[in-house]
């Protein structure tokens, strides 16, 4: 805690004035200690002392309250309402809380008007355990390594080297292994919606046993192109996916916004010309940003919102990206309509669905 | 002033702030009571007092015969429940010129709306005023509703109705205080920024155990503070404000001198 007063003093503006400022400022030290009044007053350490014991009391029936309250208000199946719920979850929650707030509370008050509180002062230790046990340290170093002689031990040196390099494996194999039962990113560009080219689709799901209805979410009713209305939006799913493995899976990369718009302020590609029907158009419900659903639908504008960050996709021109971080419109689903009116997906989506990553071309 | 200034060391001063803190974040979420409207039939509804309120109050947007303008849309064909929705919620006639245009307190009783809404129905067929019996609340389940409510609108509308932000100042508003009509409404016809959700899409059974979800968020609360309901953004500034604030408190008081 001293402080040096050899250091720079040369370098010391000169300052007018018959004042005078001193040469330097010492260090003034600690300020004098001032004592509360509990140190001299027993009365008042007396009051502190009630304050504290209060405190703990006030611990101690809030825990017993806690207790009381998990077996006034029951919870289990039986019994349980949105009453008892509501009290038994405030109770217990504000008995554990108040019990172990009591305790620090009374704690630091305990230390700050009671425990002794005159400032004590400890040097520093140095860190360096000194020349001599340094010394002796290298040198235990050193006569281990002439006695292992690994030099003149090649195979030694191969076997530990061996060793050493296996022994991670029973952790890291596990846990790259676990990450998923294969690496095949073809997944990512293949959807619920691709046609069974070879018919064996259920006929009440799948259009000529191929190409897959249309239905809503999450009732799993297929869709007339005729009850799709202007100004209307339709949130849909692959028909009968939700008794499909990996449902949920599936569905993430698979849901789609379906809208009619007025055929005359659709603007579309000329490659693309079929993939509507009558002003029926239908987008991928995933953003290309991030992947959250963009379903947020202005049926005035025809934009559709991602509620993440904001990208803004216009549904007449495609879904392009007409504002926010997105890179690349959302992929549209083709759609056809069977003999019956109802919507059938003619082909998958021509591009993966959802955010880049870093195999995908473009 | 002086002596506010003089006491802001006061080693009450920090809790005394934070108790104001609490105070505003507290009252800010205070929720207003709940309003009902009473929906009846267009059966004693005049057509006729129906289209002298219409060409007196709307005709100047809407046109002569509602056919529209370059300012406001054809009403030919949008139905009595499009107008019984606009015009009992207050948003029609529309103030002024914004983003949308907002619910306030109606301008026109419930008897004067049903009769410009009788008026609109002789220019085109559309959707009609639901009945007693298809919103009542007690005839939908809950859970089904919960389920088409996450789906089709929970995006907008948020998680049990709150509301939430659109594109450039629109927004949806919050569905805790629309009564069950209202709220029918405003599926079928999509008013606004909104899409409709007709018949086919949210059958009218579909529609009702909506509602009972809705109408279930108003219960009982199973407790916590629900912030508004608004998710991350209330909920982060709780924590901000109030959380560290306090963390702030006993910090200081730990480090101050006892008397």
């Amino acid at each position: 805690m001293s402080i040096e007063k050899s250091s720079h003093s040369g370098e010391h503006r000169e300052l007018g004035g018959s004042a005078g400022l001193p040469e330097r400022f010492e260090n003034p030290g600690l300020e004098p200690h001032r004592h509360r009044l509990a140190d001299s007053d027993p009365k008042r350490a007396k009051r502190s002392e009630r304050q504290i014991a209060l405190i703990f009391t006030i611990s101690i029936l809030a825990s017993i309250a806690g207790v009381v309250g998990y077996a006034v208000f029951p919870v289990d199946i039986d019994r349980a309402s949105v009453l008892n719920v509501r009290w038994s979850t405030l109770v217990v929650g504000l008995g554990l809380g108040i019990g172990m707030l009591g305790i620090g509370v009374a704690a630091v008050q305990w230390a700050r008007a009671l425990m002794d509180d005159g400032e004590k002062i400890e040097d520093r230790h140095p860190m360096s355990a000194g020349p001599a046990a340094h010394q002796q340290s290298l040198e235990i170093l050193r006569q281990g390594a002439d006695e292992a002689n690994i030099a003149r031990r090649p195979v030694l040196k191969g076997a530990i080297a061996g060793a050493l390099a296996l022994a991670p494996l029973p952790f890291l194999v596990p846990l790259i292994g676990n990450l998923g039962a294969d690496w095949d990113i073809s997944k990512f560009k293949r959807t619920a919606w691709a046609p069974r080219e070879d018919g064996s689709g259920d006929p009440e799901r799948f259009f000529e046993g191929t190409y897959r209805y249309l239905a809503r979410d999450p009732q799993d009713t297929k869709i007339r192109a005729a009850d799709v209305t202007n100004g209307n939006i339709v949130h849909v799913i692959p028909h009968g996916l939700p008794e499909e493995e990996h449902y949920l899976e599936e569905k993430a990369k698979a849901v789609v916004l379906l809208v009619r718009v007025d055929p005359s302020i659709l603007k579309e590609a000329p490659e693309r010309a079929d993939w509507s029907y009558d002003g029926i158009v239908a987008y991928s419900k995933i953003c290309t940003h991030v992947g959250c659903p963009v379903a947020l639908y202005e049926q005035q504008t025809h934009h559709v919102l991602c509620p993440c960050h904001q990208s803004t996709f216009d549904i007449t021109d495609a879904a392009k990206v007409v504002f926010g971080p997105a890179k690349r419109a959302l992929p549209q689903l083709p759609i056809k309509v069977d003999p019956e009116g109802y919507l059938y997906a003619a082909a998958d989506f021509d591009e993966p669905v959802g955010p880049s990553y870093w195999q995908r071309e473009r | 002033m002086s002596a506010l200034a003089r006491s802001r060391r006061h080693r009450f001063a920090p809790m005394l702030l934070l108790a104001f803190a609490l105070l505003v974040v507290g009252g800010a979420y205070t929720a207003l009571a709940p309003s009902s409207a009473q929906a009846d039939a267009l059966d004693n509804a005049d057509a006729g007092k129906g289209e002298a309120l219409f060409i007196a109050n709307c005709a100047t947007c809407h046109g002569p015969g509602a056919v529209g303008t370059d300012l406001a849309p054809s009403l030919v064909g949008v139905g009595p429940a499009a107008v019984h929705f606009q015009v009992t919620t207050g948003r029609m006639p529309m103030q002024a010129s914004g983003p949308q245009a907002e619910a306030k307190p109606p301008q026109f009783s419930e008897d004067e709306a049903l009769d410009m809404a009788a008026y609109i129905a002789t220019l085109g067929p559309g959707p009609s005023i639901p009945t007693e019996e298809q919103v009542d609340p007690a005839l939908g389940s809950a859970p089904n509703g919960m389920l088409l409510f996450r789906v089709n609108c929970a995006m907008c509308h948020n998680a049990v109705g709150a509301g939430g932000a659109l594109t450039e100042g629109k927004y949806a508003p919050s569905l805790m205080n629309s009564s069950p009509t209202i709220i029918y409404e405003a599926m079928l016809t999509g008013p606004q920024s909104m899409p409709g959700f007709n018949d086919a899409t949210l059958t009218p059974d579909e529609k009702r155990d909506i509602i009972a979800f809705l109408m279930e968020q108003r219960g009982t609360n199973p407790g916590g503070l629900s912030l508004g309901s608004l998710g991350p953004v209330s909920e982060g500034v709780w924590v901000f404000v109030v959380g560290l604030g306090a963390l702030i408190g006993c910090a200081v008081w730990i480090g101050s001198r006892s008397s």
